[in-house]
């Protein structure tokens, strides 16, 4: 017994010594990629940036709530590397691999859009980096590739076409006809193929007008516009984004399109704000996630993202805010639990003559398999509500949403009539593509 | 017959922007062989402008018909400030180098003028939407379009005219034909050519504001409009065929007819169109539609 206490003792002091030594690792390195320049870095690529400094700076501080209070990621200090992701897929694979290379960055973290995460998504799996995809609207990542490198801590965009879709035709069952506008490029192709599928299937009487594809960053729409107004159909869905999402409405409100046709806005929510005096009345706008200024969320989260951020940037914390704080809260959440799995394993190991060596391999920092394995399903909570890393073999994560119908009054933009759609109900389940799960009427097989 | 009518009426407005955009740097190229890239930052510091000047003055509460002659006073603010000092503190001294140089330094302002954009204005959006609904609307064919694009095809036609009557008609165009026609020529003639140069770049800046300018009141200003226009500059330009002002009209509406044919009967090939027009033009005409014989020298 007295030599029990003897070793338990002994344990605790090495512990003790070792949690000192091992406290001032190095700082961790990420690199952060977003659009710090070009049409979407005003209403994306920036407020991702001063998201994720601000949350760093908390973090580093110790000052996030709980279950994030620990400085750092398990004490050791993060340190941001930003780079712009304006510039084209192929700039950002070279920059990606200068990142690993040149900065040695620990773990990567960005991207917006959807033809640069499918560029780069291998490139991290050949470099065998952790990157979390922040945002990225397309299902094809995990649902065409098995990375192991590579997690996206936000749901694809399969999520806000069904729930789309149910939110409107709750209201309109009997719609007659749709058309569409969406930017030609990786992630509006898909949310319209998306749309259409859930149709086929929802609505099976709806009959497909228009259907517009302009480039992406086209400015002007003129001609989109009129051929959209022609066809007057009941409702017309867009997953427009940033700049393109204004212009379209500085130009279309004025004639007059929205007079008898309903819009849908899946992208809409960061530009909720500016776009007042334009985005007309009833229109329909997602969340995508539990963002403020739509849902009531009242959590300790919440309350200190949205702080922080306005402390920062004294902006509202809009979409993109949320999409870097399920990325790094992700991130430490997995990174912590890998330091803890392994100290758990070290901990009963109290044979006195190799305790020191276990000791030592214990407070290394996890390394980057580790992280992966305690990544994989993770199940955590973050400003934008509870996050499952629940599809791609555990990469992919899903979370609910809600959609609301606008109304603008005094300069200001309200949603109403707003619904939560829980994440099961909007997303597939495992091992079924998005497109088939709709095709199959919602279904695992016909 | 509707379809038809809305395909030449969207056709025509997407036309004149495009030559609105585009004069400026055919007029520079043509004159001064310089093919100017910085244009899409000029055209970008006109919209930035305008927004800022005209909404700070209907801000103060003036008349809102006033905003149209604020707009104006920002194309030409923009363009005698930028142009004299880019002219005369670059690209004098690069005359004497390569056409590859001189791509290259004004691709190198492009730069640095975007970063001075978000420096000046910051990275958030500028709205000017009031000019594009003040003018009120007209329906034809069941469709509803805002007088302003009647504006926009009428600036369009009046800087071409005007261009053509100073360069045909004018003791100073003839002097820039002179120039264009050959330099040195037209040096030995007793022709100041640096200062035909300075007026020349001097105009095409106004001209690349006052396309950013008259585009502001539809688009949100922000950064990486520049970027986007100098493409669809650089198409119409080629496709006219290098420094020929009725070639960049002809291309213009070419192009803008094209376009909007194809959003409104074949969608899916919008994005496409404008450059079968340039591949299928430039098949038959490697140098545009209007290219200029070239003199060899033997």
């Amino acid at each position: 017994m007295k030599s029990f206490k003897i070793k338990i003792a002994l344990v605790t002091i090495i512990l003790c010594c070792f949690s000192k030594a091992f406290a001032d690792d190095d700082a961790i390195k990420i690199g952060f990629i977003s659009y710090l320049s070009g049409p979407a870095s005003s209403d994306y690529g920036l407020p991702a940036k001063h998201a994720a400094e601000a949350i760093i700076k908390s973090i580093n501080a110790g000052n996030a709530p709980t279950p994030y209070s620990m400085k750092g990621f398990s004490g050791t200090q993060i340190e941001l590397i930003f780079l712009d992701e304006a510039g084209g897929s192929t700039k950002q694979v070279t920059e990606f691999t200068q990142l690993v290379m040149r900065h040695k960055v620990d773990f990567v973290i960005g991207y917006l859009s959807s033809t640069n995460c499918l560029a780069v998504a291998p490139v991290a799996e050949k470099l065998k980096i952790l990157t979390i995809l922040l945002d990225c609207g397309t299902a094809r990542i995990f649902e065409e590739n098995d990375f192991k490198y590579v997690f996206r801590t936000r749901s694809h965009s399969t999520m806000d076409v069904i729930a789309a879709a149910k939110y409107f035709l709750t209201d309109h069952p009997e719609i007659k006809n749709f058309s569409g506008i969406n930017p030609n490029y990786a992630y509006g192709r898909e949310s319209w193929r998306d749309w259409n599928a859930v149709m086929s299937i929802l609505a099976p009487q709806a009959e497909k007008q228009s259907s517009q594809m302009p480039k992406l960053h086209a400015g002007l729409y003129g001609s989109e516009i009129s051929s959209l107004a022609r066809k007057k159909s009941d409702v017309i869905y867009s997953s427009l984004w940033g700049g393109d999402l204004k212009a379209f409405l500085m130009q279309a409100s004025p004639r007059e399109l929205f007079k008898e046709t309903k819009l849908i806005l899946v992208a809409g929510e960061p530009n909720l704000q500016n776009l007042a005096g334009f985005i007309p009345d009833g229109t329909i706008v997602t969340s995508r996630g539990m963002t403020s200024g739509m849902m009531e969320n009242d959590s300790k989260l919440n309350r200190w993202l949205i702080e922080i951020f306005q402390e920062k940037s004294g902006g509202l914390a809009t979409y993109p805010v949320y999409s870097t704080a399920n990325a790094i809260l992700g991130l430490k959440k997995a990174y912590e639990k890998a330091r803890l799995t392994k100290l758990q394993k070290a901990v009963p190991m109290a044979d006195v003559a190799g305790v020191q060596d276990g000791m030592k391999q214990a407070y290394l920092p996890p390394n980057t398999k580790q992280i992966i394995a305690a990544f994989e399903g993770l199940d955590f909570e973050t400003p934008n509500g509870r996050v499952e890393m629940a599809l791609g073999k555990g990469h992919q994560a899903i979370h609910g949403t809600s959609y609301g119908t606008t109304r603008t009054k005094d300069g200001k933009v309200y949603t109403e009539n707003v619904k939560f759609f829980p994440a099961k109900e909007v997303q597939p389940p495992k091992n079924i593509k998005s497109l088939d799960w709709i095709l199959n009427g919602f279904q695992l097989t016909k | 017959m509707n379809s038809i009518v809305a395909i030449i009426i969207d056709g025509l407005v997407y036309s004149s922007w495009l030559f609105i955009v585009a004069v400026g740097l055919t007029l520079i190229y043509g004159v001064m062989k310089i093919l100017n890239i910085a244009h899409g930052s000029f055209y970008a510091i006109g919209a930035y402008t305008a927004a800022s000047l005209t909404g700070s003055w209907l801000a103060l509460g003036y008349d809102q018909s006033t905003a149209f002659l604020i707009m104006l006073f920002s194309a030409v603010l923009v363009g005698f400030t930028l142009g004299p000092i880019i002219e005369r503190g670059i690209l004098k001294y690069m005359y004497q180098r390569d056409e590859i140089v001189l791509v290259l330094v004004t691709y190198a302002l492009f730069l640095m003028l975007e970063d001075i954009i978000k420096l000046i204005w910051g990275v958030n959006p500028y709205f000017l939407y009031q000019p594009y609904g003040l003018l009120g609307s007209f329906e034809i064919v069941e469709l509803t379009y805002p007088n302003y694009n009647l504006l926009l095809i009428g600036c369009a036609i009046t800087i071409g005219c005007f261009l053509t009557w100073f360069l045909q008609k004018t003791r100073h165009g003839k002097i820039l034909l002179a120039v264009i026609h050959d330099r040195e020529i037209a040096s030995t003639q007793g022709i100041n050519v640096d200062r035909v140069y300075f007026l020349t770049f001097t105009l095409g800046t106004v001209l690349a504001a006052l396309g950013g300018v008259l585009t502001a009141p539809m688009i949100s200003v922000q950064p990486g409009i520049g970027a986007e226009t100098i493409v669809m500059a650089f198409a119409v330009v080629v496709v006219g065929g290098l420094g020929s002002l009725p070639g960049a009209a002809l291309a213009a509406i070419l192009i803008g007819l094209v376009r909007s044919g194809a959003v409104h009967l074949f969608p899916d090939l919008d994005l496409f169109s404008i450059y079968l027009v340039m591949a299928t033009v430039l098949i038959f005409k490697p140098k545009g539609l209007f290219s200029a014989q070239e003199e060899r020298q033997i």
